[in-house]
């Protein structure tokens, strides 16, 4: 009985010095941050990926670009280059450096020089020459890169001094700049390359990063949390929060709780908009996005490699239904993978929703009776689908209408990109968030031939026509002559249907009112430099 | 007592030869290639499929397998997790402290709140106390784990903003894990928030461990109760009221140890569904421990983590079970001369 009474008084004496510290505490909250994220980086480069969680996590906390995208107007902006020259013929573009960027010192390295031409060499180098030392280190493989056909744009990048790059290109390209502008096209640090080619660590290149951020990585924990401090030299701007934790938190439900018990500052792609909206101390913010949800066919696989089958599931499927219930209704419905807003986009009118038509289709392609076949639905909310499985259900209703039966397939997300790859898949309800304004920016990743080797067009559909009209509509900077490709290239996606767009989605986020600063922008990733917490 | 011991080892013996059984056909009754299964070595290229299959002696006969396998076991190499490619054994040890520390305080808490209840509608036998108790305990017992975990996250997080839903310590604060108890690594720690982050993980903890606590808690109630009025009812304790003892001095003196003894035996026995109930408890406030590693596999087909997961949280309760046993008999003496094993 008495030691029972001590526990008690023991523990009550422990609550009470603690009490002592609350002003203490009060600081350490208002200096750190956490973003409840939706899911794990792959790794941390994001030169190697196409993931939106892992450009979220890493992109623009831990590196920067050489130019990127004014947040104003999308407009292409200096970075780490202060300014940039095109020749006439756009087949040469000069960099000029800004002097005296500090990259990171962390508890693994400390450089010992600022950034210079060799680091901007370096980090392009890995991707164009596959000589290069470091080009094969984490598989060797630059989807982003490799579908917008970097190195066949590229012929060679020069260093004319320390603080002067020069692109030499085979042909103009009218996309170039933006491609150098996206969250992909990171800059890392080649001392600290050195440094693990020395001591035999390549592969901790891309999982210790070094770059020239506002954030240097302190620790990760893969499923549980990312933690970063503040990068004291940073170039840009005094950053405000001390300490930026990624919280990994993939149950949407989880997130929202976290938010409501102020466990969280800012949550990711959050439900119950309209409570957060009617929160008095809550604030929804939502930017418009250029992306897609949509449902890819594995080309390669029976029967999707029958153009029938592929449109009979088109007909099947209500996507009305689906905009109404998975995305309440706030997403514009997609008939082509372009959005309305861009200039290239081309309305079609094909896809009805109808069981007849549908059904007639089946009858046609040989399956009167119907198939079975999978559907590999996210596991995590994505701007472009905030719940894979919920639409894989509805689509699972609508198809089992017309004789296809239909089985959910689901993997944690980075088993499941990785699986995708493979091209386990028969069907997958996936999307793609564009990384700026040009509209290449969909038709290349998503549905070229280079990209189906590569892995970012998941369909594996390969049109040497669709190909060719896209090369031409890279030659020219003519509008209204890229408009016309476009168009047509639209055309044949219409007809072949090597996958079904679904929506153009908005991009939401929560916040608590103390968090203030622009975290979202319509292409790339999160951002945190310049945000400020009361 | 030797006996007692040779029997116990005995029983341990042979439960675990069950267990380890079990586990290795596991591999076999998974989907896959049984080696692959048994060893997540999903990316292995040829030759290092060769080595595998050469340490795993997967061309001999099942025995000889078996025995492979458990000499990897005894080596501490449960093999790689399909989706991580870690180490399994050091992911089970990175999240076992967690689950011992969750359990642990829950079964305190629910020994210091279910016995003296218990005791107490005993001595108030079929008054109003009693039945307000039993009540309560019947309830406690009734209600589903997960509909009460979320209840009290809708309650105490959401509704009135006391305690935190989720997670083991706020991210704010950085402690290195040295025990892997996370309370005593924090008093081991030197961060110079050292204080609020033991505040931040005890009111972490208060919410599941109370949750993990209710059912066991009720069983407790009734096993205490029951305890109680046999004691109250057997000859000697007439025989001190007879003496003229004060009903007060009967409880403390004679009546508490005598049934805290009966008690004692059935309270091991409970750990094992204890355990259970962390398991489901740690997925719904996300607590970094066994049980949410384990079902995270389970969504994940991680045919290999199953297999190890199982294994040793089995054992691990089994351990528990015989340490118990041995504490009764440290308690009791006749109970070593029982024939059978509780």
């Amino acid at each position: 009985m008495k030691s029972y009474f001590r526990t008690i008084m023991a523990f009550l004496g422990v609550s009470i010095l603690s009490a002592c510290d609350v002003a203490n505490n009060e600081q350490l909250s208002q200096n750190s941050l956490i973003y409840c994220a939706e899911g794990s980086p792959e790794t941390f480069n994001p030169q190697l990926v196409t993931s939106g969680t892992t450009i979220d996590a890493t992109a623009n906390q831990i590196y920067n670009r050489l130019i990127s995208f004014s947040r104003k107007d999308n407009s292409i902006s200096p970075a780490l280059a202060k300014s940039w020259h095109v020749t006439r013929d756009g087949k040469m573009i000069t960099f000029y450096l800004r002097k005296n960027i500090a990259f990171h010192q962390t508890e693994y390295f400390t450089p010992s020089r600022t950034l210079n031409a060799d680091d901007v060499l370096f980090s392009f180098n890995r991707i164009l020459d596959k000589s290069h030392s470091f080009h094969y280190v984490s598989g060797g493989s630059y989807p982003f890169f490799q579908s917008v056909g970097f190195s066949d744009i590229v012929d060679s990048i020069e260093k004319i001094n320390d603080y002067t790059i020069r692109f030499k290109l085979n042909q103009a390209n009218s996309s170039f700049l933006a491609n150098l502008a996206t969250d992909f096209a990171v800059i890392l640090s080649k001392e600290y390359g050195d440094k693990l080619s020395i001591m035999n660590k390549k592969e901790q290149i891309d999982i210790l990063p070094i770059g020239t951020g506002p954030f240097k990585l302190k620790s990760y924990l893969s499923g549980s949390h990312i933690r970063y401090y503040k990068h004291d030299g940073y170039w840009n701007n005094e950053v405000a929060i001390e300490q930026l934790v990624f919280d990994i938190t993939s149950s949407n439900t989880a997130r929202l709780t976290k938010l409501l018990t102020r466990e969280c500052d800012v949550i990711a792609y959050p439900i119950a908009q309209e409570q957060i909206i009617d929160h008095p101390h809550f604030i929804l913010d939502e930017v418009t996005s250029f992306n897609i949800g949509y449902l890819g066919f594995n080309t390669l696989k029976p029967p999707f490699d029958n153009i029938k089958v592929r449109l009979a599931i088109a007909h099947a499927i209500d996507i009305d239904a689906i905009i109404d219930t998975v995305y309440s209704g706030l997403a514009e419905k997609a008939t082509t993978v372009l959005p309305k807003s861009s200039w290239a986009h081309k309305k079609n009118t094909a896809f009805t929703h109808s069981k007849t038509r549908a059904k007639q289709l089946l009858n046609e392609a040989g399956y009167p009776e119907g198939f079975a076949m999978d559907i590999w639905a996210m596991p995590v909310q994505r701007a472009y689908n905030p719940n894979a499985l919920t639409m894989a259900k509805l689509i699972q209703a609508d198809l089992n209408e017309v004789g296809i039966k239909v089985d959910i397939v689901s993997y944690e997300w980075s088993t499941f990109l990785r699986r995708l790859r493979l091209g386990e898949h028969s069907s997958v309800l996936l999307g793609w968030s564009a990384d700026h304004p040009d509209p290449d920016n969909f038709f290349t990743p998503l549905l070229s031939c280079a990209a189906a080797s590569t892995g970012s067009n998941r369909t594996a559909w390969c049109n040497e026509e669709y190909d060719s009209l896209l090369q031409l509509a890279l030659q020219t900077t003519n509008i209204a002559q890229r408009t016309n490709f476009y168009h047509q290239a639209q055309a044949i996606v219409a007809k072949e249907l090597p996958l079904l767009p679904i929506a153009h989605s908005k991009r939401f986020q929560a916040r608590t009112k103390k968090v203030k600063g622009q975290l979202l922008s319509s292409f790339g990733g999160i951002n945190f430099a310049e945000v400020t917490k009361e | 007592m030797l006996i007692f011991t040779l029997r116990r080892l005995n029983l341990f013996f042979f439960t675990m030869l069950l267990l380890s059984i079990l586990s290795f056909s596991l591999s076999f009754l998974f989907p896959g290639d049984p080696l692959i299964n048994l060893t997540g070595q999903i990316n292995a290229t040829e030759q290092e499929l060769v080595v595998l299959r050469e340490s795993y002696d997967t061309d001999l006969n099942l025995f000889q397998q078996y025995i492979a396998y458990i000499a990897h076991i005894f080596n501490g190499n449960l093999g790689l997790s399909m989706s991580s490619q870690t180490e399994i054994s050091s992911d089970i040890l990175a999240v076992l402290p967690a689950t011992i520390e969750l359990s642990l305080f829950a079964f305190l808490l629910a020994t210091l709140i279910g016995i003296p209840l218990g005791f107490i509608a005993a001595i108030n036998h079929n008054k109003t106390i009693d039945n307000v108790i039993l009540s309560i305990a019947m309830i406690g017992y009734s209600v589903p784990v997960f509909w009460l975990g979320l209840f009290a996250i809708l309650i105490f997080s959401i509704t009135l903003g006391w305690l935190p839903s989720s997670g083991q310590i706020s991210l704010l604060y950085e402690i290195e894990p040295i025990t892997g108890i996370l309370l005593f690594d924090i008093l081991l720690s030197n961060s110079e928030y050292k204080w609020q982050a033991f505040q931040n993980a005890s009111a972490h903890i208060i919410l599941p461990a109370c949750v993990i606590a209710s059912a066991p808690a009720t069983i407790f109630i009734r096993l205490a109760r029951t305890a109680m009025l046999s004691v109250l009812n057997t000859s000697y304790i007439k025989a001190t009221m007879a003496k003229g003892l004060s009903f007060k001095q009967i409880i403390i003196r004679h009546a508490l140890r005598n049934a805290l003894i009966k008690v004692v035996q059935h309270v091991g026995l409970q750990f094992a569904n204890l355990v259970t109930l962390a398991m489901i408890t740690e997925v719904i406030f996300n607590w970094p421990g066994i049980g949410r590693w384990l079902i995270e596999s389970i969504y994940q087909r991680d045919y290999t983590a199953i297999q190890g997961g199982l294994l040793v949280l089995s054992s691990f309760i089994f351990v528990v079970h015989i340490i118990t046993d041995y504490i009764y008999a440290a308690l009791n003496p006749r109970a070593r001369e029982l024939r059978h094993g509780s």
